[in-house]
């Protein structure tokens, strides 16, 4: 099958039938923030910072396949402030403590927040009072941190097809939790795959941390999307 | 009340442990057990053999679930908008007097339990409440009184009416104290019908003349998203699938909206008919009618509407004559969640999950329940399809204007003397509306509920029409003594409560908006407030994931636009304007301390 011809932001790309739009970009050396999606899991759309503008429409670029002709908008000053007042939304939606949570350096948000230079988020804290799960063996779960993206929910799942995640409630209550017993049973490289899916720093393996200093951490020296744009 | 692992056994048994009936597997073990306890959960997870937590997951997803206790009764008051307007309030502070119970009170004990809820399709009755599934209307002191009474004297609900409703409410099955309160019929829904008829008519015809009538009538999607209903059918008719279906979308929960109730009551055979047809259309033989929670009073009825239909041939084998058309209907219903209004969550709580919305593309005409080519279509459009059938589309194409044919049914609630259902043809003018329901002088109108646009008098000249002044048929009269921004609030308070949490934007950013929102009425805002407030409602609307995030801004978005003095009226002003509020800030510990506060020079 030939190629698809499409542009983001004037540039010619070019895309395999069925690719979305966020892993065509990639594909063509263009980075197209991301929070939710998560390599090899279906997409879900779910923090939508990845949103981009297609025929003057608003769409998520993960949950969207390219098609022929297609013209992308990806970084004007529009879509950009907007992605900047997601990532701004998350800050606030929960209790993000940077400089004492063991995941900054490795955070997928932290980076992002440092990638569109917040300084001071636009909108008021919500403090949320939110509950930490350490009733498992291998897992603790610190919820303040949670940006709902799923991940866990899509990739942790056992042999017989069991959710060992998954979302409770609605709305402004919305919360992630774990199926305890599931939980368990978790096997050491299970556990430590929904560790290292988990974007920020709310799943947590216990008994191990800090295995990686602070200053050699993923995005310690480089900002987020480099490696795609440095292509 | 017993065993409850026996209990959810026999729940989950009834429905072959089919793991899309959750649903009702949840509500059989809720009616027996009455409270979703943990235990409950996990037994039914067992049963089920999902995980808890899944279980857990739709258990809190549905407003009529919950983990909360019922009690022998429990009575869900409505605080939607028109609700509040005409006393909802008040008559919650009766009953919290009579049963000495709190509203929202999860932790008392007792057998009478008082929860709130939004919107149960009575706007045109209040104020209101369900009270183990039974309607209890035009609510007033004295009223509230006589039931709790016999609450505690352990009389049955059905026993406590007070008043008979009108037309088919008073049919053996349904009992209810409901009104229909038709006031004005037209050609499409109120017209003679005689069933059987329409069916009969699009059989005689190829499922592609069907679909071609349809597109020549150019109907649209009566919901309010008002996507040609021909082009669905036809989209839906060419997808590869070796079953389809048609499913009704009985979920009205626009705050403001009742016309598929009265639809319901009063023409299920027109309804189930036109689902026939686009059953017939499409190729599918099942269509699946999803039906509110709170409609669960014309549950048995419509059962029987259904069961009479099958008896005389309009479905079934053969459906309406036509050999080899097989069609039957079933019904599913929810169990209490705006977002299932949107075509693909109601899709994904049919099949026994949390409703929510879906990505697209697949659309649901590529891939929709159970995986199958399916066309959700509301209630009155599946009407409109029955009278197109028999009249024709150039007959239905002749009445309103270029963009919106035929004619459209309104639920008129608010400050006016003659709320109700309303059929008119599209292109009538807000003020005609206004004068036909006796509401002259308001001071706004709502017009598509709170996710519609709340529009100034400036405005009332204008047309009900998908062109111009779009609506699902929610028509919400605001009189001139109203505060608007009370009105704004509830709506606010829903969206954020009724957003499925998916996605960012809508999650967390209705909260955002409602905080800046009442920053600025309460008189803490600045001009700048004002402008971010506007500018935020835009993000909200262009970065959400379904329809619900890209309109639940318009409430405080389209007052902005509409009435902005009302908003400039409560800004600060001078040099320099101080946002936080000393007063507030140490209320708290002014009370520990038993201290008063000096807020002067703040």
């Amino acid at each position: 099958m030939s190629d698809i011809k499409f542009t983001i932001d004037g540039k010619a790309c070019k895309a395999k039938e069925g690719q979305s739009i966020v892993e065509a970009a990639k594909a063509n050396g263009v980075y197209i923030p991301v929070l939710c999606h998560f390599e090899g899991l279906k997409p879900a759309g779910t923090c939508r910072i990845c949103t981009v503008k297609v025929g003057g429409r608003f769409m998520a670029g993960c949950t969207t396949p390219v098609a022929e002709g297609m013209i992308v908008e990806n970084m004007t000053p529009e879509i950009e402030d907007m992605r900047k007042a997601i990532i701004e939304m998350l800050f606030v939606e929960g209790n993000h403590m940077c400089p004492t949570c063991e995941k900054s350096g490795n955070c997928e948000l932290q980076a992002l927040g440092y990638r569109y230079q917040m300084l001071v988020p636009r909108f008021p804290y919500l403090w949320p009072v939110r509950e930490v799960i350490a009733d498992t063996p291998r897992l603790y779960l610190d919820r303040n941190r949670c940006v709902q993206c799923l991940r866990c929910v899509r990739d942790i799942v056992t042999a017989d097809g069991k959710h060992v995640f998954a979302v409770t409630n609605r709305g402004d209550k919305t919360l992630i939790t774990i199926d305890t017993k599931l939980a368990a049973k978790l096997s050491d490289e299970m556990a430590l795959k929904a560790m290292n899916q988990c974007p920020v720093g709310c799943i947590l393996r216990k008994e191990v941390g800090y295995k990686i200093p602070v200053g050699q951490r993923k995005f310690d020296s480089k900002p987020i999307g480099s490696e795609i744009e440095g292509r | 009340m017993g065993n409850i692992s026996d209990v959810v056994k026999q729940a989950a048994g009834k429905y072959r442990k089919d793991p899309t009936k959750m649903l009702d597997v949840i509500r059989d073990v809720k009616a027996s057990n009455g409270q979703l306890s943990d235990e409950a959960i996990a037994a039914i997870a067992k049963e089920m053999k999902v995980s808890t937590v899944d279980v857990e997951g739709v258990v809190t997803f549905y407003h009529f679930f919950s983990k909360n206790p019922a009690g022998k009764y429990t009575v869900y008051l409505n605080n939607s908008a028109v609700a509040v307007m005409n006393g909802c309030k008040e008559i919650a502070k009766v009953f919290e007097k009579e049963t000495g119970s709190t509203f929202g009170d999860t932790s008392g004990k007792g057998k009478i339990r008082l929860y709130w809820t939004s919107d149960i399709g009575l706007n045109d009755q209040e104020p209101s409440a369900i009270i183990n599934d039974v309607m209890f209307t035009n609510l007033t002191a004295a009223k509230v009184k006589t039931i709790v009474a016999a609450m505690k004297a352990n009389k049955k609900v059905q026993a406590m009416a007070y008043e008979d409703g009108d037309g088919k409410n008073q049919d053996a099955l349904i009992q209810s104290m409901v009104k229909n309160n038709i006031r004005k019929k037209g050609s499409v829904l109120f017209a003679p019908f005689t069933p059987g008829t329409a069916l009969k008519a699009a059989v005689s015809k190829t499922p592609e003349d069907v679909i071609e009538e349809m597109k020549i009538s150019k109907v649209r999607g009566r919901g309010g998203a008002g996507f040609p209903t021909g082009m669905k059918w036809d989209y839906t008719r060419q997808s590869k699938g070796d079953k389809k279906y048609i499913v009704c979308n009985a979920d009205e929960g626009e705050p403001g909206t009742f016309k598929d109730r009265v639809i319901l009551t009063e023409l299920p055979e027109m309804l189930f008919e036109g689902m026939a047809v686009g059953g017939y259309a499409i190729g599918a033989d099942e269509g699946l009618l999803y039906l509110r929670a709170e409609y669960m009073y014309l549950k048995n009825y419509l059962e029987k509407v259904l069961e009479t239909m099958r008896k005389n041939g309009t479905l079934g084998k053969n459906a309406g004559g036509k050999k080899g058309f097989n069609f039957d209907i079933k019904i599913q219903m929810g169990a209490g969640a705006y977002v299932c209004g949107e075509e693909s969550a109601l899709i994904e709580s049919a099949e026994g999950k949390r409703g929510e919305p879906r990505n697209r593309p697949p659309f649901p005409a590529q891939r929709g329940f159970m995986g199958k080519p399916t066309s959700v279509n509301n209630v009155e459009s599946f009407c409109c399809a029955s009278r197109i059938m028999l009249e024709g589309g150039a007959w239905f194409a002749n009445m309103g204007t270029m963009q919106s044919k035929g004619t459209k049914l309104l639920s008129v609630s608010g400050d006016c003397k003659k709320p109700g259902i309303y059929e008119v043809e599209f292109g009538m003018t807000i003020d005609q509306l206004l004068a036909e329901c006796d509401g002259k002088g308001a001071q706004a109108v709502q017009v598509g509920g709170p996710s519609g646009n709340c529009i100034d008098s400036s405005k009332f000249g204008n047309k009900i029409c998908y062109d111009d002044m779009a609506t699902g048929g929610s028509i919400i009269v605001i009189g001139k003594n109203r505060n608007l921004f009370d009105v704004v609030h509830n709506f606010m308070e829903f969206f954020v409560e009724e957003s499925c949490g998916w996605c960012t934007p809508c999650r967390a950013g209705n909260q955002l908006l409602l905080h800046k929102f009442e920053k600025i009425v309460h008189g803490h805002g600045t001009a700048q407030d004002l402008k971010e407030l506007e500018q935020w409602c835009v993000t909200v609307k262009s970065m959400s994931r379904c329809g619900l995030g890209q309109t639940s801004p318009n409430p405080i978005y389209t007052t902005i636009k509409n009435f902005r003095g009302l908003y400039e009226a409560k800004l600060q002003k001078g040099d320099f304007v101080s946002e936080f509020d000393m007063a507030a800030a140490v209320k708290d510990s002014c009370k520990v301390a038993g201290r008063k506060p000096i807020v002067e020079g703040h």
